[in-house]
C-alpha cells in the first residue's frame, strides 16, 4: 500500500496542530485556580481539548488512505514542536537533554512501528 | 491570583511521576476502547430507517457499550491529571513523556489481546523507556 502526500502532509499538520493543544493545556493549567469560578473562566484548557480534538480528527481523515505504519510514528512529532513551542511562548530552556530525549522517543516510536508491520 | 507551585527538585519528581500516571490511563483507555469498538454492534441497522430515525438506538447502543465508556472516562481522567501535572513542571520535560503510552500499549497488547513480540517492538519500547530516562534527569545547570 502507497502512503499518498496528501495523507502525510495531513498528518504533519496535524501533529503541528496538535502541539498548541499542549500550549493552550499548560497556560490553562499554570492559571489554575482553586475556585469553582477561576476553573469556568479558564478558557485556555476547553480550547487546548478542542485543539486536541480537531488534531485527532485530521489524523482520522488521514489515515484512511496511506500505511499506518508510517502515519502513526508521525503523530510523535508533536513532542518536537512542543519543545520549540515551549522555549517562545513559556521561555523554558531548550537543553541538551530534551533534544536528545525528544530524539530517542521519535526514533523509538518509528522503529516500534516497524514492528508492526 | 493563581497558585503555582514552586520550581523545586521535588515539584518535578511530582509532575513527572504524575505524567506516568496519565500514560497509565491512556494506555487502559486505548484497551477498553478497542475491546469497546470490536464488540460494538453495527450502529447503523440497513433496514431500520433513516439514520435520524436510528438516533436513539444509536445513542443507546453507544451508552451501554461499558468498555467503550469506561475507555471515554480513563481518557477524561488522564487529561485532567495531565492538567494538574502540568502545574508542577515545564511542559517541554512533561509532554514528551506521554509516549510512555506506547510502551504500556504494546505491553497489554501483547498479554491481553495476544499480539507478538519481535525486535523491532522490544528496540523500540528501549529507545522510547531510554528517551524518557534522559528527559526526566535533573539538568546541571537548572
Amino acid at each position: 500500500m502507497r502512503t499518498p502526500l496528501s495523507s502525510i502532509l495531513l498528518v504533519l499538520f496535524a501533529s503541528f496542530v496538535g502541539s498548541f493543544g499542549a500550549i493552550f493545556l499548560k497556560a490553562g493549567a499554570d492559571r489554575l485556580e482553586r475556585t469553582v469560578k477561576g476553573v469556568l473562566t479558564n478558557w485556555r484548557l476547553p480550547a487546548g481539548i478542542m485543539i486536541y480534538l480537531t488534531s485527532f480528527g485530521m489524523y482520522t481523515v488521514a489515515v484512511k488512505s496511506g500505511e499506518l505504519t508510517i502515519l502513526y510514528p508521525m503523530v510523535s512529532l508533536g513532542y518536537l514542536w512542543t519543545l520549540i513551542w515551549s522555549r517562545l511562548v513559556f521561555k523554558e530552556p531548550l537543553t541538551r537533554n530534551k533534544f536528545i530525549g525528544v530524539g530517542m522517543i521519535l526514533f523509538g516510536v518509528l522503529v516500534l512501528n516497524l514492528g508492526n508491520r | 491570583m493563581s497558585v503555582s507551585p514552586e520550581k523545586s527538585h521535588k515539584n518535578r519528581v511530582k509532575g513527572n511521576t504524575m505524567v506516568v500516571a496519565c500514560t497509565i490511563l491512556g494506555a487502559t483507555a486505548q484497551m477498553l476502547i478497542k475491546r469497546g469498538t470490536t464488540m460494538m454492534p453495527p450502529l447503523l441497522d440497513p433496514s431500520g430507517g433513516s439514520p435520524i430515525a436510528q438516533a436513539p438506538l444509536i445513542a443507546w447502543k453507544i451508552l451501554t457499550n461499558l468498555p467503550l465508556f469506561g475507555g471515554l472516562a480513563c481518557y477524561g481522567l488522564s487529561t485532567l491529571l495531565l492538567v494538574l501535572a502540568l502545574r508542577y513542571g515545564e511542559l517541554s520535560v512533561l509532554y514528551p513523556i506521554i509516549a510512555l503510552t506506547y510502551v504500556w500499549v504494546t505491553i497489554l497488547s501483547v498479554f491481553l489481546l495476544g499480539e507478538s513480540v519481535n525486535a523491532f517492538k522490544l528496540a523500540g519500547l528501549v529507545f522510547i523507556v531510554l528517551g524518557v530516562a534522559v528527559l526526566g534527569r535533573k539538568e546541571k545547570d537548572a
